[in-house]
């Protein structure tokens, strides 16, 4: 472990210098012994915390910092993915080739349209159940895992089997449609109907850890909020409304927070929803994510330098998305 | 949200003598019993959650002819075994899941030992630029992967790990939400006072962190690992661009070569979903509960 030789390394430079008390100690060898445990004592409770964070700041500057740093340096040039160490000065020829790159915005613009197609609902839902959840129910236990179930299912099992159920002629799901009287719907082709299809996917996978999220939030709720309410004679709804909607202020920001994130990220889904393979997020391009235009520039088409460029404005919009939050949620503490 | 309303009606209306919770906890709600109307949306909720994936069973356990019928089959047929052999041997799966697993296993092993390490020093010891530091962390949650994916490529690529696991394991080795964490767990759970004591008999930090922190960790450290496995398991984005399907692939990236017609064969590309599938699934029959409660703390606290 890297703990030890970042003690050991200096041990050496302050043993040297620390050879004053030695003096004061005498000649005999038991204090001597005594003070060296003292100052090993002393460097242990100086150094041992660096060397306990070190792991993670090491991994973290090598993997995550340098890189992210890179990127941006990256973003300002040519650079092909066939000769990576080959880096042409362009300065911000990337960006500005991006804003005229339609397909970019259509990316963004699908990105954003799938983005709230599946966080609303996401949410919503989310906090439905939690609210069901919260109810003395026997088994309890069951229906937490079981709703937590999709969370475990990975991105490429979860979008194969949905590709299979969203089929156009065979799909379960036009299938149930047709009981119904509705037409066969083209999932894939379709820009609404591909983008509802892939937000699908998102809701199914991540409700339920949501849902677990909102309640923990609500059973940290003390019960004299809800108490004094019922004396106000407010009825459920009501204290669902006045109570339990304004404590959970805090986390729902959360959620909201991580799911943008999430939904800003959005890459497995588009990519294998589109059964040609390819990174265009389907023929028209209808479905195609920022993060699907990114894989095309860079691994599809072999812009590295492009593909930064993309990087770094995802980023941006990250940070922009993050001050909006911030500022709606300023707005929503003072007026409450 | 509408669903709601119903479901409050059903519920009795005034609380009889609120009763404390389980745990001498006043806890919201949980004196009021869920009416019929709960059951049933939950139930409902339950069946939307798991069909999918029982689903993925019943389409591996039949044959392409009739997967291209309509309707659509509802229960099983007889070709589970048949299927699963194809996606293990044609497609690999028996490697990359054995690939994933040394990969998950040792990003889970990296992330709880580290988080723990640094979580304990963020939480109880005393150190210079702490909270610089400590900002710098949980900054570093907000930056998402695409960001760094460029040059980590390039780096990849100059050291010749294209295709070999480390270069999936080492740059998620460490985690900035484990440390973060682990950090708000031992600051209630890890008594100062035990830390001192055990100073003041002469233990050094690495003594100390076996001995005292390690055994007071333990049950965050578990909840962490079993996310952290969840997480590395499913690990899409960097794994298919740093590995391909003909090198050592993960079980993601063997499915990604599954779903763009490497198999043409719609039941086989089943039976791979379920094998990639059915690890986690058992982590969650075995663990579920604590899983749960992991991610209920981890909210509460983050």
């Amino acid at each position: 472990m890297s703990g030890t030789t970042s003690k050991s390394g200096t041990a050496a430079p302050l043993s040297e210098g620390g050879a004053a008390p030695r003096r004061v100690g005498g000649g005999s060898s038991g204090p001597v012994r005594s003070e060296r445990r003292r100052r090993l004592y002393r460097w242990d409770l100086k150094w041992s915390p660096y060397a306990f964070v070190a792991p993670f700041f090491v991994f973290f500057l090598a993997f995550g910092l340098f890189p992210l740093l890179y990127t941006g340096w990256a973003s300002l040039h040519q650079v092909e993915l066939t000769a990576p160490n080959d880096m042409e000065w362009i300065g911000l020829r990337n960006f500005s080739r991006l804003m005229e790159d339609e397909f970019f915005w259509n990316a963004l613009r699908n990105t954003l349209t799938i983005g709230v197609l599946s966080t609303v609902p996401q949410l919503l839902i989310a906090l439905g159940i939690a609210h069901l959840l919260n109810y003395k129910l026997r088994g309890s236990m069951f229906f937490r895992v079981a709703i937590l179930t999709p969370y475990a299912t990975s991105v490429a099992a979860a979008t194969l089997v949905f590709v299979m159920l969203f089929g156009r002629d065979i799909g379960m799901i036009n299938w149930a449609l047709g009981q119904v009287g509705f037409g066969p719907v083209d999932w894939e082709n379709g820009k609404w109907t591909s983008q509802l299809a892939v937000s699908t996917i998102v809701v199914w996978r991540w409700t339920g850890y949501n849902a677990l999220i909102y309640l923990a939030a609500m059973q940290a709720i003390p019960n004299d909020l809800y108490e004094s309410a019922a004396l106000d004679g407010a009825t459920r709804w009501q204290q669902f409304v006045h109570v339990t909607i304004p404590s959970l202020r805090p986390t729902i920001l959360f959620t909201v927070v991580v799911s943008t994130i999430g939904a800003t990220q959005l890459f497995g889904e588009p990519l294998l929803f589109n059964r040609g393979g390819g990174a265009s997020g389907g023929a028209n391009h209808q479905f195609q994510t920022l993060g699907l235009y990114l894989y095309e520039q860079g691994w599809v088409n072999l812009h590295l330098g492009r593909a930064s460029a993309i990087a770094w404005t995802m980023f941006l919009i990250l940070l922009l998305i993050g001050a909006v939050n911030w500022l709606v949620g300023r707005r929503l503490r003072k007026s409450s | 949200m509408t669903t709601l309303t119903p479901a409050d009606r059903v519920a009795p209306q005034a609380p009889p003598a609120p009763r404390k919770g389980r745990r001498g906890k006043a806890r919201a709600g949980k004196h009021l019993h869920g009416g019929k109307f709960t059951y049933a949306v939950l139930i409902v909720f339950t069946v939307i959650s798991l069909f999918p994936l029982v689903w993925t069973a019943i389409a591996a356990s039949r044959d392409n002819h009739r997967l291209a019928q309509n309707p659509p089959p509802f229960w099983f047929g007889g070709n589970l075994f048949k299927n699963l052999e194809i996606a293990w041997t044609d497609a690999n799966m028996g490697t990359a899941l054995l690939n994933t697993a040394i990969v998950a296993g040792s990003i889970t092993v990296g992330t709880v030992v580290f988080s723990t390490l640094a979580g304990f020093a963020f939480a109880k010891l005393r150190f210079r630029f702490k909270n610089i530091l400590l900002l710098l962390v949980i900054g570093t949650m907000m930056v998402p992967p695409q960001l760094s994916v460029v040059p980590l490529y390039m780096m990849v690529a100059k050291l010749q790990w294209t295709d070999q696991l480390q270069a999936v394991i080492l740059p998620t080795l460490v985690s900035a939400f484990g440390v973060f964490f682990m950090r708000q767990y031992l600051i209630g759970a890890l008594p100062t006072e035990l830390i001192e004591a055990a100073r003041v008999d002469g233990a050094s930090s690495m003594r100390i962190v076996w001995h005292v922190v390690f055994p007071a960790a333990r049950p965050a450290m578990a909840v962490l690992g079993m996310l952290t496995f969840v997480m590395a398991w499913n690990d899409f984005f960097w794994p298919i661009i740093a590995l391909t399907q003909n090198g050592s692939p993960t079980v993601q990236v063997a499915l990604t070569g599954l779903g763009r017609g490497y198999i043409p064969d719609q039941s086989v590309i089943m039976a791979g979903a379920l094998l990639g599938t059915l690890p986690l699934l058992a982590v969650f029959v075995l663990f579920g509960k604590q899983i749960v409660g992991g991610i209920m703390q981890g909210a509460v606290k983050g």
